[in-house]
C-alpha cells in the first residue's frame, strides 16, 4: 500500500484573536485511500486540537466539509489525497465567504439566498393530507433532476467571479434552486420565483463564466440553469404539468412489500404519517 | 418591470438601430456607397440637402425612432456598467437618475428634431 509524508499547510484565523489569517504546516502520514478530511481528523487529533473544520456525513451528502484544496472548492470527504500528487498541499477556507474561524464559514448568505426564492414546491392543490398523488413521468422527473442533488455545499459561490464583486447577487446555488423548482411538473409558482430571480441582482448579473459549474462535486449545472432561466423569461417555459389524480389507491399492490420494522420504538407505522406525530422542528 | 422585459426591449432597439444607422449612414456619410446601388446623393451635408430633409415627415419619423432606441440601448447599458461597479443595495436610485438623464436628452434632442422639420424649407 503506498504511504507517504505531506506536508498541510492550512490557513489558520480566529478572527477574535489573530490580527490576519495565516498558514501553519503539518506533516501527515498519508495512506492510500485517505481523504483530505481524514487528514484533517488526523491532524486535530494528534497534533492540533485548536485547527477548527465542518463536516458530518464524511460521504459527499451533506455538504459541510466544502473548503479551498489545491487552489479548488472541492468537498474534503470526497477528495482523495494522493491523488492530488503534491508533497504539499495547501487548504484555505472557501473564498467568497466571512470567515467564522479556520476552515469554516458563515454561509448565512448562501441559505438566505436560497430560502429567497422559495425553494419548495408551491401547488393550490397541495395540502399536507393529500388524498390523491401527482403523476410524474420519467421525462418530467429528468426535466429538473440534476439539480435536485445539488447539496448546499457553497463550492459554486466560492467559484463564482460575480459572487467575489457584488454581495448582492443571489448566486448560482439559488437560482439553480429557483430552476429546480420552476421546471417541476407539479409546481405552479414559476411566476412567483422570476419575480425573485428576474433581476439585476438575479439571473442578468451572471456573466456565463460557467466557474460554478466547473466547481461543483455533484455535477449540478448551475450555469446552464441560469441560462436555461433567462430563455424562459424571455421566450416562457411550456412547461407541462403534472395531474392531481387519484384518489390514492387503498390496497397496497401485491408487488410492493412491506416496509421494514420501524427500529425506533414508538415510531409511526403507516408509513404516511396519521398528522398526529410531534411536529418536526424545521 | 422584470429585467428580461428591459433586456429584451435593449436588444430590440439594438436590432432596429442596425437598420436606422445604416439608413443614416449611408444617406449622410457613405454617398458614394449608394452611388454603386444607383442611387445618387449630391451633398447630402450642404445646408439646402439638410433642412430638405427635415421638412421630410418620414425622417422626422426616423430621427425621432433613432434618438429613442439610441438613448435606450446606450442608456440601459450605461446602467449594467454602474450597477456593477456601484454596489449598491437599493437599484432603484441608479435607474431613476439613469430615466432622468434619458428623458431630459430625449426632450432635448427630440426639441432640435421637431424645430428643424418646423423650420422645414427655410
Ligand atoms: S450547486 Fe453544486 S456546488 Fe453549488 S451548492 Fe449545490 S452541490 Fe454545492
Ligand atoms: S456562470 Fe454565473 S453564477 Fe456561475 S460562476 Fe459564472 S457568473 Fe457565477
Ligand atoms: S462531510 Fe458531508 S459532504 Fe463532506
Amino acid at each position: 500500500m503506498e504511504r507517504k509524508t505531506i506536508v498541510f499547510k492550512i490557513q489558520r484565523y480566529a478572527p477574535n484573536q489573530d490580527k490576519e489569517p495565516y498558514f501553519k504546516s503539518y506533516e501527515v502520514p498519508v495512506e492510500q485511500g485517505m481523504t483530505i478530511l481524514e487528514c484533517l481528523w488526523y491532524i486535530k487529533e494528534n497534533l492540533d486540537s485548536t485547527i477548527s473544520f465542518r463536516s458530518s456525513c464524511r460521504m459527499g451528502i451533506c455538504g459541510s466539509c466544502a473548503m479551498f484544496i489545491q487552489g479548488r472548492p472541492r468537498l474534503a470527504c470526497e477528495t482523495q489525497t494522493l491523488e492530488l500528487k503534491s508533497s504539499t498541499i495547501e487548504i484555505k477556507p472557501l473564498p467568497n465567504y466571512d470567515i467564522i474561524k479556520d476552515l469554516v464559514v458563515d454561509q448565512r448568505n448562501l441559505f438566505r439566498n436560497h430560502k429567497k426564492v422559495k425553494p419548495y414546491i408551491i401547488s393550490e392543490k397541495a395540502t399536507s393530507n393529500p388524498t390523491k398523488e401527482y403523476i410524474q413521468s420519467v421525462a418530467q422527473l429528468e426535466q429538473y433532476l440534476q439539480f435536485n442533488y445539488c447539496l448546499k455545499c457553497g463550492c459554486c459561490l466560492a467559484a463564482c467571479p460575480t459572487m467575489a464583486t457584488d454581495t448582492n447577487f443571489l448566486g448560482p446555488q439559488a437560482l439553480a434552486q429557483a430552476f429546480r423548482y420552476n421546471t417541476d411538473s407539479r409546481d405552479r409558482a414559476g411566476n412567483a420565483r422570476f419575480q425573485i430571480v428576474d433581476t439585476f441582482e438575479g439571473i442578468w448579473r451572471c456573466h456565463m463564466a460557467g466557474a460554478c459549474s466547473d466547481a461543483c462535486p455533484k455535477g449540478v449545472d448551475p450555469a446552464m440553469a441560469i441560462q436555461l432561466l433567462k430563455r424562459h423569461s424571455i421566450f416562457g417555459s411550456r412547461k407541462e404539468y403534472s395531474d392531481y389524480a387519484g384518489p390514492l389507491p387503498k390496497n397496497r399492490r401485491p408487488d410492493i412489500p412491506d416496509a421494514p420494522a420501524p427500529t425506533v420504538k414508538g415510531a409511526r407505522t403507516n408509513g404516511r404519517g396519521n398528522g398526529k406525530g410531534k411536529k418536526g422542528r424545521r | 418591470m422584470r429585467e428580461s422585459r428591459l433586456w429584451f426591449l435593449f436588444v430590440l432597439a439594438g436590432a432596429c438601430m442596425i437598420v436606422l444607422l445604416g439608413a443614416h449612414l449611408f444617406v449622410m456619410h457613405l454617398e458614394t456607397f449608394m452611388g454603386y446601388l444607383g442611387i445618387t446623393i449630391h451633398e447630402p451635408l450642404a445646408y439646402a440637402e439638410v433642412m430638405a430633409r427635415a421638412k421630410s415627415v418620414s425622417w422626422l419619423v426616423i430621427y425621432m425612432a433613432l434618438l429613442i432606441l439610441a438613448l435606450y440601448h446606450g442608456l440601459y447599458g450605461v446602467r449594467s456598467v454602474l450597477l456593477e461597479t456601484i454596489n449598491m443595495k437599493h437599484h432603484s436610485t441608479v435607474t431613476a437618475v439613469i430615466v432622468i438623464v434619458g428623458l431630459i436628452a430625449a426632450v432635448f434632442g427630440s426639441y432640435i428634431v421637431i424645430q428643424s422639420y418646423m423650420m422645414g424649407g427655410l
